[in-house]
């Protein structure tokens, strides 16, 4: 089911299904061009199905944006140990809730954007790492899946293409970390989520030892498409270098929060005020966060002119992300945003790196005493300080994603924190009580 | 140890699920749909996991005490976690918290004295753009109010 209205303003390809009577059923999905892709995908060779998905520019879609094709051209097709179909839907980046509306309303896509991966890299099984958090949709991905072993969509010899294919779903049990890939190998070999050094990378040994191609939910869901219409046509509803569309979560403080599936280069004016609905109240926007609470956060200023794609959030030194869009308003405390933030990485560092363990832990109680009253000036150089000295020094990007939302906040909204000094309660949750709200 | 039909159909779908001699792979989903037919992860089931998985009962513990949904101790029956992160905190997901503690008048892990309820403060949910977002052991409340909350509370405590 949907849990807020559609936009008339989005792209319809992952979600053309969504609203559909039925749309998780194999009927529905039959009835609608399903698995057309992948019968189109197993008359082709394996280098031709990379191609189409390297001209299509999808890039993935769980937040590092590294080109799909690519990553699948690394396996080694012809290596003597079987490879595997890894479906990262271990979604839990704060801000982001989409790939849960993808296995929910049109489970058959992401099954069919697996076999299509496997076709292409010569994989005979699969998994999709669900967190436990997730568990009816690890029921309704079960569902899905005994549905097409039934309908020979999925098992021995599919459908006549001579082509072997197995697919599980795992549960996670609780580790923001396990969504990183190489933790979530380790969590799916029955392990600590602590990740691997790399290289080697997944695609040459990832899953039980052996190439491993590696996607987020929303990349494989974008592959039927892909096959289906052809690449060129996915790559021209983007913008150069990276094509198709990109669900995006809005979340925070607009007035029609929702996920919506936006072509790639969506304006993010239009993004807050048309699909949003505008801030709530009619309030100012004060900070913009992208994709996830990973990324550096922009000012209302620097979001003027910038529009919804991997370039163009680069060039404002953040990230497109994963699609978790958090919006604030005027009223935000800047520190109590920096201060949940670092709460939520210093609970979740594994602990693997001393960087991140520490860094996230000290600057949780640093970020604590400011907001409390109790900071003093040098402090707020010593947040940033602790922050740029966890950069690029851990195994995961973890310890980053920790660190470059803080520096951004340290260093655009430094007043908030000025206004923290001597001893005062937070300016900004003390103002509503004094007019008695 | 016994089980129930169902889990054990499961678990032998699990050990099924891996490649040959990766049946550890099944350790935490085992340990999790254990959990919660047993109601938390007893000793006896750490034993029964390490053994059908082929492991010691010290490899089970080393890795259930990174995962912050596995637990030692029995929750209530109703495990109330409500989400304060960013997403959520913006839509006071703290007051949220805050309203529930004082409530049930227990906080963060602990159990009401009838053993009805249990209450966690947790990470992200994956329900932001619906936030704020509360979850009754597996099922999801969105968009809830603080009304709402007290009325769910109530609810859980007349349930069978």
């Amino acid at each position: 089911m949907l849990y807020n209205e559609p936009s008339p303003l989005e792209t319809r390809v992952l979600t053309r299904r969504f609203g559909m009577p039925n749309s998780a059923s194999l009927d529905t999905y039959l009835a609608t061009d399903g698995y057309q892709a992948f019968v189109k995908a197993a008359a082709m060779k394996p280098e031709q199905i990379i191609e189409e998905v390297k001209v299509s520019n999808l890039r993935g879609r769980g937040g590092a944006g590294f080109p799909a094709g690519m990553k699948w051209s690394f396996v080694p097709r012809t290596s003597p140990k079987p490879k595997y179909i890894v479906v990262n839907a271990d979604e839990s980046e704060p801000g982001t809730c989409k790939d849960r509306v993808l296995m929910e309303n049109d489970p058959h896509q992401l099954i069919e954007g697996v076999l299509i991966a496997g076709l292409a890299v010569d994989a005979h099984a699969g998994y999709i790492y669900i967190r436990g958090e997730y568990r009816y949709l690890i029921e309704i991905m079960d569902r899905a899946i005994a549905e097409a072993y039934e309908k020979g969509w999925l098992g021995k010899n599919i459908r006549g293409t001579g082509f072997d294919f197995d697919l599980y779903t795992h549960t996670g049990a609780g580790a923001y970390e396990c969504g990183e890939e190489s933790a979530l190998l380790e969590s799916l070999e029955g392990k600590r989520g602590i990740p691997r050094i790399r290289p080697p990378f997944p695609a040459v040994v990832g899953a039980f030892q052996c190439p491993t191609v590696l996607n987020n939910v929303e990349t494989y869901c974008a592959v039927p498409a892909i096959l289906r219409d052809g690449g060129a046509a996915f790559a021209a509803l983007g913008v150069p270098k990276a094509g198709g569309t990109k669900m995006t979560c809005l979340t925070g403080h607009v007035n029609k929060p929702g996920v919506y599936e936006l072509r790639l280069g969506f304006p993010v004016k239009q993004m807050i005020e048309e699909v949003g609905g505008g801030i709530r109240g009619g309030k100012k926007l004060k900070a913009f966060i992208p994709g996830g609470s990973s990324c550096p956060v922009l000012t209302a200023e620097e979001c003027e002119g910038a529009t919804m794609d991997y370039d163009s959030m680069a060039q404002r030194k953040t990230m497109l992300g994963s699609g978790g869009v958090i919006i604030m308003d005027e009223d935000t405390c800047m520190v109590k945003a920096a201060l949940r933030i670092m709460r939520f990485y210093a609970h979740e560092s594994c602990g693997w790196c001393i960087p991140c363990r520490e860094g996230t832990t000290w600057l949780r109680k640093i970020l604590q005493r400011f907001h409390d009253g109790g900071g003093v000036r040098e402090d707020i150089g010593l947040i940033g300080d602790i922050a740029k000295n966890m950069l690029g020094r851990t195994f995961c990007p973890l310890g980053d994603a920790a660190a470059m939302p803080t520096i951004s906040i340290v260093e655009k909204f430094r007043q908030e924190f000025e206004d923290h000094l001597h001893g005062r309660p937070c300016p900004y949750e003390a103002a509503p009580a004094a007019v008695g709200v | 140890m016994t089980f129930s039909p169902q889990l054990e159909a499961r678990f032998d779908k699990l050990l099924k699920s891996y490649p040959p001699g990766r049946q550890r792979s099944a350790m935490i989903p085992m340990l999790l749909y254990g959990q919660d037919e047993v109601g938390c992860v007893s000793g006896e089931l750490i034993d029964e996991v390490a053994r059908r998985v082929g492991v010691t009962p010290l490899q089970v513990n080393e890795v259930l005490s990174y995962y912050s949904m596995l637990h030692r101790q029995p929750l209530g029956k109703y495990h109330v976690q409500i989400c304060t992160n960013i997403s959520c905190l913006l839509h006071d997901g703290d007051k949220l918290w805050e309203r529930a503690c004082r409530k049930l008048g227990i906080g963060h892990k602990q159990v009401t004295a009838d053993g009805c309820i249990s209450l966690e403060e947790v990470e992200c949910i994956g329900a932001c753009s619906w936030a704020p977002a509360v979850q009754v052991n597996y099922d999801f409340h969105h968009f809830v109010k603080p009304e709402e909350l007290d009325r769910l509370l109530d609810s859980l405590r007349e349930k069978p």
